[in-house]
């Protein structure tokens, strides 16, 4: 049988690679999708001290350390039985919505955008973020550079790095902002807004307005009908720093929602050897393969999926888009995965929004950022909604602070079972016997992983840990032969 | 003039240094204007295919970053260094090892098993491990092959630059691709950065005795924000750091973790600290010695945290 | 291997130890021929790196000899190694390497029996460890050899 290699897949963070194999009339028999990368993560945190954590697993990600940083530092307050102090998660928030306007532009204008504003088809050479400059323009060029630089300021300012920051603790950050830093900030969050309208109105009129585009949209060829997985606030509208996780069925209606500490009893995965990657799923509905649908226990948690589970946006302009986004795909949940691009720009409008809300509050610049933890740590489960899907950390340690066990699941792991499938479907429609095989035709499969926004060197820092388990063992006469334990 | 013709490549990276690379904001239109990136998998859509067809010696400058982990990496490492004039180790992985190079404190029997086997949520009864040859019904797939031990860039080609850093700020990026650009690269071999000293040497904080009787971690104490960290008992790495960055950390409150890698001539990172601190401790009495040192509770973790598959031993040794 | 001879090296200060191994040498005291004696002018100038490389070169075990606390002939050179060798004992058992197979003891000029006692029972201890993991006839094949 043919095989052929897409080899690395590019474009966003990560190794990957894609097999097809061929029949002899030339359609597809089978795809997958490997993940070739793993660096152990989970076993070299052994023996680390905790508060080292943040910025060791941060190295999971260059670009989404924050959300590694800001998932270890509410593990780090479990850990420690200490709440940070309000000022401090105030901060810590404020960081986190500005990192999340650099990243989905990241994603957006850099990976993904060429696909749309260039054409699947354009030359390789072309079909990047320097194509897109120069077709656009150097003034939409010059605002996204912008943009990506003066957030990344305002994690330098409030985290100290702009790549990887240092600030996180436990009960705290170890540092404030001072006014002439908050007025900045302010101006930052202001034109951040008016920069994510603008990606709303990029998107309407080079992915909505192209009928070719917004059919590839609708299709479904790019459509699978899975859970939904997202981080919600007391009032069910999407938060990326805190709150529960709820997952909705395929048809929208509440599934589970669960607290961090109780995320072990929701997600279970799936090995293949063929990759380093494993597929989560959802325990209470069990593996049933690489299909979708309410019978699977396949989910998705990317930005359209924390769309799918929240009951709207906290912020009035993101409500405005996520309510139009939604009526132009004809109702919640929607499941047209190209779509994913469109939730991402959402998410930057309110991520700008809360940056707003967040450097205008006049407890921002205030000095009591740190509590001091008295207790003695032993385990902490901390979960925020990374970018690319919801990220749970989980550290067991000893009296002193030293990690015994560590616990990750990624953003992008979550998602793996999805954006294989997606894959599989789009190789499998687009490739028929006797279509010829362009690059072209390649690159519009590699769109179908592309709105996941994959970070894969996320997914495989190694796989996911400790759930305490007893199992007893009991002869016929029902006496108890045997207990097993781990974890307890 | 022509363009040059640059590549960037990640091995067993976090894709921090490419976002790195992204961080010179609009410096990056003078480098598309004086360069062509002929392969560069974050940002455009070339595949290992378009190396391999490209002359040797036809790139003149790789920016690789990211440890040698997997036969993956080694390989396109070794593919790269053969299309490339002038290799340049860019960042802490491939310079020294940074974080992924903290897994030498175990090998792959132990970081598979965790992952695979040991974790009870995974669901694998059957105790499959990926293989890095798999028999699928239509044929056959291959994953590349694991190691042991991560290494550096240096351990398996020969580099002609190293940009420190984790990341390497955006000053210090820009220092070497200017010199790139502007065809001014120093002697080979040099690790290119603002300063070859230690980072106190560009810290501003106040530094006076050093004379330590308790280390503390740093959730125990909000140190002083004009003294020195170290002096306040803080494991700060800046002394045996070397500068460049700018002193962040410290200025954010929080001690230097080491990034930058080891002040010019030093050999072992980590053995470095280990004196420096050492030398601190105000006490000649070894009962209270031991206490002092017993406030460290894992040495050679803090101490290589960046640089252990650089260092003199590499890799811990396990029975 | 039936036979284990490990390889010791000492790290000797001119002004006591190394005086003192002299003694035992004049004095014909019988002791362990384990012991590669390195001579430098104080135990303090014992960088860690030192033990490291010998380590990375195959010994078996790091003896670092210096004169008694209050003896130091510059003072307070031995202070110096009194501090650092526990902190690097600490970090080569989390590296492998036992942390009996580093030793730091006081020995004087006119201590010839006491450096033969040393010798002999520090090869002992490490005699009874086995070859260190660092051994070269214990490196796998990826491991390269140089420092």
């Amino acid at each position: 049988m043919k095989k052929i290699m897409i080899d690395p897949v590019t474009r966003l963070e990560g190794h990957g690679k894609i097999a097809i194999f061929l029949n002899d009339d030339g359609g597809v028999a089978n795809v997958y999708f490997q993940v070739p990368e793993l660096r152990g993560f989970e076993k070299f945190s052994e023996g680390r001290p905790a508060e080292d954590m943040p910025q060791i697993t941060q190295r999971i990600c260059g670009v989404c350390p924050e959300a590694h940083h800001m998932a270890s530092t509410k593990t780090l307050d479990a850990l420690f039985h200490v709440e940070p102090t309000s000022a401090a998660k105030k901060l810590r928030e404020l960081l986190y919505s500005a990192f999340y306007v650099t990243d989905h532009t990241t994603h957006f204008y850099i990976l993904a955008g060429p696909d749309f504003v260039m054409g699947p088809d354009a030359p390789p050479a072309e079909r990047n973020i320097l194509g897109v400059i120069a077709k656009v323009g150097l003034e939409l060029g010059g605002a996204v550079i912008k943009t990506r630089h003066d957030n990344h300021w305002v994690i330098q300012t409030i985290g100290g790095r702009p790549i990887h920051p240092c600030f996180g603790l436990p009960g705290g950050v170890s540092k404030a902002i001072n006014e002439e830093e908050r007025a900045k900030i302010e101006e930052i969050a202001k034109s951040s807004v008016e920069f994510g309208k603008l990606s709303l109105k990029v998107f309407d009129d080079v992915v909505l307005k192209n009928k070719d585009y917004l059919d590839m949209v609708l299709s479904d060829t790019f459509t699978h009908r899975t859970y939904s997985m997202g981080l919600v606030d007391e009032n069910n509208k999407v938060n990326f720093y805190d709150g529960k996780v709820r997952v909705v069925d395929p048809e929208g209606k509440e599934f589970i929602k669960y607290a961090p500490r109780d995320y072990v009893e929701h997600l279970a995965e799936h090995v293949e050897p063929w990759t380093y990657l494993k597929f989560p799923y959802l325990k209470k509905v069990g593996w049933k393969g690489f299909v979708d649908g309410k019978d699977s226990g396949v989910y998705r948690a990317t930005p359209l999926s924390r769309l799918n589970a929240a009951d709207g946006m906290a912020t009035p302009l993101a409500q405005e888009e996520y309510e139009r986004m939604y009526s132009t795909l004809g109702g919640k949940p929607a499941h047209y995965t190209l779509a994913t691009h469109w939730a991402r720009l959402v998410e930057i409008v309110y991520a700008a929004e809360r940056m707003l809300e967040l450097v205008q509050d006049p407890e921002i610049t205030s000095t009591d950022i740190r509590n001091i933890p008295k207790a003695t740590p032993d385990e902490g489960v901390g979960i925020v909604e990374a970018p690319r899907g919801t990220l749970t950390h989980h550290y067991i340690t000893d009296e002193r602070g030293v990690i015994k066990k560590c616990n990750l699941i990624v953003g992008t792991t979550n998602n793996y079972a999805a954006f294989y499938m997606s894959v599989k479907k789009a190789a499998e429609d687009l490739i028929k016997p006797g279509k010829e095989i362009t690059e072209g035709l390649l690159n519009r499969i590699e769109m179908a992983w592309r709105p996941y926004d994959l970070c894969l060197a996320c997914a495989t820092h190694s796989l996911p840990g400790q759930m305490p388990l007893e199992v007893t063992i009991y002869d016929a006469q029902g006496n108890e032969l045997k207990k097993l334990s781990q974890g307890i | 003039m022509a363009k040059l013709k640059v590549a960037l490549y990640w091995a067993a990276s976090c894709g921090g240094c490419d976002i790195a690379t992204l961080a010179i904001g609009d410096k990056i239109l003078k480098l598309a204007e004086a360069a062509d990136i002929v392969f560069w998998p974050v940002g455009l859509d070339f595949k290992y295919a378009d190396v391999e067809k490209m002359p040797d010696k036809s790139i003149d400058a790789c920016l690789f970053n990211g440890a040698i982990r997997t036969s993956e990496n080694e390989h396109i490492a070794k593919l790269l260094r053969a299309k490339s004039k002038i290799m340049i180790a860019y960042g802490s992985c491939s310079y020294e090892g940074c974080i992924p190079g903290l897994s030498n404190f175990y090998d792959r029997q132990t970081t598979f098993e965790r992952a695979y086997i040991e974790t009870p949520t995974t669901d694998n009864p059957e105790k499959i491990l990926p293989q890095t040859k798999v028999k699928v019904p239509e044929g056959e797939l291959e994953l590349p092959e694991f190691y042991d031990t991560v290494k550096t860039l240096a351990q398996t080609v020969d580099v002609d630059y190293f940009v420190p850093g984790c990341p390497p700020e955006e000053k210090t990026t820009w220092l070497a691709l200017e010199a790139l650009i502007e065809g001014k690269l120093p002697p080979k071999g040099t690790v290119i950065s603002h300063s070859a000293k230690a980072l106190c040497d560009e810290c501003p904080r106040i530094r006076e005795e050093k004379k330590v009787k308790k280390f503390y971690r740093p959730y125990e104490i909000i140190p002083d924000p004009e003294k020195c960290l170290l002096e306040q008992g803080l494991l700060c790495y800046g002394i045996a750091t070397r500068g460049g960055c700018g002193a962040l950390c410290p200025q954010a409150n929080m001690p230097c973790t080491g990034c930058y890698g080891p002040v010019e001539g030093v050999v072992d990172q980590g053995a470095h600290f280990l004196s420096a601190l050492a030398s601190i401790i105000d006490s000649n009495d070894p009962e209270e010695i031991q206490r002092i040192i017993d406030d460290i509770p894992d040495p050679a973790g803090t101490f290589y945290r960046y640089s252990l598959p650089d260092s003199l031993l590499r890799r811990a040794r396990i029975k | 291997m039936d036979r284990f001879d490990p390889k010791i090296v000492a790290f000797c200060c001119n002004w006591c130890s190394y005086a003192g191994a002299d003694l035992a040498g004049t004095s014909r005291m019988q002791y362990s021929p384990n012991i590669r004696i390195i001579r430098v002018m104080c135990s303090g100038r014992v960088n860690p790196l030192f033990v490291l490389k010998a380590f990375s070169l195959g010994a078996d075990g790091v003896l670092i000899l210096g004169c008694h606390p209050g003896d130091c002939h510059y003072i307070e050179g031995n202070y110096k190694t009194l501090r650092r060798i526990p902190l690097l004992k600490k970090m080569l058992k989390q590296l492998g390497v036992e942390e009996e197979r580093v030793q730091l003891e006081w020995v004087s000029a006119s201590e010839g029996a006491r450096f033969a006692e040393v010798a002999d029972s520090f090869t002992q201890a490490v005699k009874n460890l086995g070859p260190s993991l660092l051994h070269p006839s214990k490196q796998d094949s990826e491991e390269e050899k140089d420092g």
